[in-house]
């Protein structure tokens, strides 16, 4: 059973760094303009000319 | 005379790292393209290093930090695109939800974290118990599950400890008390048996409580602020403007807030007053019916005081702004309010009723198992933890969420109807109404005026008319230019102050304006005894002529809309501030018997008052800042999008669109709503009146505590979902004439 000394641990930690991630993104406003994120995919003016 | 100019700067903020920041909200987005679209006209623009628009909230944010960046371009360049926009300022209570919501997202996203991973652990404990996990494996488990628990609970669980704390703190129980209670008491018996090497933790059960209510609480939140924000948006794109005149004559335009005692403003024809003054020049008529419900005008002159709100009929007025001195009607309108909002508050919100009642039997029960333990000669120890145990399956996990689910989702379905709460619990109040009262004026009428005799006028005419109509901002001349929305502007038009618009057309003068000026008084004195309420303006194109006959009409589906609520067995009643002719005219035509007019705002609320005496729980539906008062005293109150700012936040909600059937959707809506949530505290306590006996005779594992527990809280959500079938589809028709409106 030495094999949950490391797997458990691995679990939590994956874990984690999911609620970190979520807690980022939360904190950089990403979470503010939800249907604007869903366009704003398919809008391609990041090609090409950028003036 | 040359344009005022915007002052843009009284809207600009400075963020804390000295960068400038304005706020828009925008009017004229319909797509997602538009997002592009206005981002990179904006981004060609020197100085300006961030612009980005909010397409859920349809706002635009800049910022930047020279002083270079010209931001009167900027506005000048989306007109020219065909988007208006209009400075806004976050609300001090939009602010505070966005934050609270916030913050429910984070405690729920750690709440959820730790329950994912305790019952990774939990599961495997349950499992091990039927086959062959050790003692010092499962030791191990329960520590790390405590591990986990404990910290996330601290933070998680702060929004339910607050409240219960100072719910006790004020010697109340709330539905928080029991809560709180329950996952503290489920933590420390858990840490308890964790280190007395026991077989049974609870932690699962705690933090997966959290999470339930969490996740309901966040819904409930997220569902508020989206209506506030429409709201606020709509408030912004209203929002009181005012041109100011500094001594040397230049114009400036400034928010209505910002005007000063002893500033000179000018308000132009078919504009309404921004604040209260005394008139230094100028004569007109002024349109009272937002403050007072009386539909007949009052002649102004200098030296004369009007009132913010009123609309500036004929000619252009210069006032000096006075905060209003003691004894006028909007000092009373506001004491009678103060008064009025503090016997609303005496409302006690539906769930805490009922956690009143249930958090001392809960309590009581556990009581009792512990002594009936004891006294059959357990050990105190076994008797604790069937206590609490007790406690913990009887935890408001449903019951918690059974009320706070049914309002999301009727929300939901009344914001797609039009409609905005303002208050959380107004659909309880409006789930009890039995009584409808009207105001008249703005209410059951629309608030502009209409062409009535349309029909008998020659159309290419009433088209020429109309477009004349379209160079001029008296209001009668916006309802006849309203009348063809789709007439051709006339050119060369000029405006005679106080007496109509004229302009060359096909070599002959055409005019448009009051009778004496196009020469038609005869004929025009000839209707006036008819009906006394009609406005009539003529127009003349050489031999040509026609009588315009305006005047309030009512909402398009009034009657079918108090037809419907007398045939449901409300009590209609018309309150009004106007004539008691007028309000009798009204009255007649809707079949409504029940009818007062000449009503003060004093007179309104003692009618309410009196209803209250007898039972009758009011709900007012109103739009004048005389309805107030009413509004904040009745039992519910609804108020359409036009009413004055006052009355709007009086208001438990707003409904958009030219339509009065949303008034009658609420009450289906919230009857039903009503009704799902009492089968839903139905459904709560007979899980209780399960599980909770076998919690006393100590029967209860972690498993099934686990299973009753979510499956009861599924039920319960799913069972809230119905609460969004009432509503018809008649929101795409409110919707579509709402937003056709400037």
């Amino acid at each position: 059973m030495t094999v949950l000394l490391f797997l458990v641990p691995l679990a939590l930690i994956l874990g984690f760094v999911g609620l970190l991630a979520f807690l980022w993104s939360l904190n950089t406003g990403q979470y503010d303009d939800l249907d604007g994120a869903a366009s704003r995919v398919l809008s391609d003016d990041d090609l090409g000319e950028s003036a | 005379m040359n344009a005022p100019v915007l002052d843009h700067e009284a809207f600009v903020t400075r963020g804390k790292d000295g960068a400038l920041r304005f706020d828009a909200a925008i009017e004229g987005m319909t797509c997602a393209a538009c997002i592009g679209e206005i981002e990179s006209a904006l981004r060609g623009l020197p100085g300006l290093p961030h612009a980005r628009v909010n397409y859920t909230n349809r706002r635009l944010a800049l910022e930047w930090r020279e002083e270079s960046f010209d931001l009167a371009g900027a506005f000048e360049r989306l007109r020219r695109m065909g988007y208006r926009l209009r400075p806004f300022q976050l609300a001090e209570g939009e602010q505070e939800e966005q934050e609270a919501s916030k913050r429910l997202l984070r405690c729920l996203a750690v709440a959820a974290f730790a329950a994912m991973n305790i019952m990774l652990l939990s599961v495997s404990v349950w499992v091990g118990q039927v086959s062959d996990i050790d003692a010092s494996t499962r030791d191990m488990f329960h520590g790390i599950s405590g591990l986990i628990a404990l910290p996330a609970a601290a933070f998680a669980g702060q929004p339910f400890f607050q409240s219960a704390f100072a719910a006790l703190r004020g010697r109340r129980l709330n539905m928080d008390v029991p809560i709180s209670l329950g996952v503290l008491l489920a933590l420390g018996m858990s840490v308890f048996e964790t280190l007395a090497h026991a077989e049974h933790a609870y932690f699962d059960s705690a933090i997966m409580l959290l999470t339930f209510l969490l996740l309901g609480r966040f819904l409930d939140a997220a569902m508020r602020r989206k209506t506030r924000a429409v709201a606020a948006n709509l408030a912004a794109l209203r929002a009181p403007i005012a041109c100011r005149l500094s001594p040397d004559g230049v114009e400036t335009v400034v928010p209505a807030r910002q005007l000063r005692r002893g500033d000179r403003i000018l308000v132009r024809p078919g504009e309404r007053l921004p604040a209260d003054g005394a008139i230094v020049s100028g004569a007109s008529e002024l349109d009272q019916s937002l403050i007072t419900g009386e539909t007949a005008r009052r002649a102004v002159s200098r030296g004369d005081i009007a009132y913010a709100g009123s609309l500036n009929h004929d000619g252009a007025l210069i006032l000096t702004v006075e905060a209003a001195g003691g004894g006028t009607l909007l000092d009373e309108i506001e004491r009678l309010l103060e008064k009025a909002t503090a016997a609303r508050s005496r409302y006690v919100r539906f769930a805490d009723r009922v956690s009143q009642f249930y958090a001392p039997v809960v309590h009581i029960a556990a009581l009792c198992a512990f002594v009936l333990w004891l006294l059959l000669g357990a050990s105190i120890h076994d008797a604790l933890v069937t206590a609490i145990a007790v406690l913990i399956v009887t935890c408001p996990c449903a019951l918690a969420l059974a009320v706070p689910a049914v309002q999301v989702v009727a929300s939901g379905a009344l914001f797609r109807e039009g409609v905005l709460l303002n208050a959380a619990d107004a659909i309880e109040r409006f789930a009890e109404i039995d009584t409808v009262v009207f105001d008249k004026t703005g209410t059951l009428t629309l608030p502009h005026p209409q062409v009535v005799n349309g029909a008998e006028i020659d159309p290419q005419l009433f088209e020429l008319a109309a477009g004349l109509a379209r160079s001029s901002t008296h209001p009668l001349a916006r309802a006849i230019a309203a009348g063809r929305p789709d007439a051709p502007m006339v050119a060369g038009a000029t405006e005679e102050q106080g007496q109509g618009v004229r302009a060359p057309w096909e070599g002959e003068e055409a005019r448009l304006g009051s009778p004496i000026y196009c020469g038609l008084e005869t004929e025009a004195a000839a209707l006036a005894p008819l009906d006394p309420d009609v406005s009539v303006v003529a127009f003349r194109h050489g031999d040509r002529r026609a009588l315009f006959q305006l005047r309030q009409m009512l909402r398009p589906d009034a009657k079918e809309a108090i037809s419907a609520l007398l045939r449901e067995g409300f009590r209609v009643i018309i309150l009004s501030g106007d004539r008691p002719a007028a309000v009798a005219a009204i009255a007649r035509s809707l079949d409504v018997a029940d009818w007062r007019g000449g009503l003060k705002p004093a007179d309104k609320v003692e009618q309410l008052e009196a209803m209250r005496g007898d039972g009758r729980k009011a709900l007012m539906v109103g739009d004048g800042m005389n309805d107030a008062p009413a509004l904040a005293s009745a039992h519910a109150s609804m108020s359409p999008v036009d009413a004055a700012h006052l009355t709007q936040a009086a208001a438990d909600a707003v409904f958009l669109g030219e339509r009065l059937s949303p008034v009658a959707t609420t009450l289906k809506v919230s009857r039903r709503a009503r009704r799902i949530m009492v089968a839903n505290l139905a459904l709560s306590v007979l899980y209780n009146a399960v599980a909770a006996p076998l919690a006393m005779l100590g029967l209860l594992t972690p498993l099934i505590a686990a299973a009753a527990m979510s499956g009861s809280s599924m039920l319960v959500t799913l069972n809230a979902l119905r609460a969004g079938g009432a509503a018809r589809v008649v929101s795409v028709a409110a919707r579509a004439d709402s937003e056709a409106k400037p």
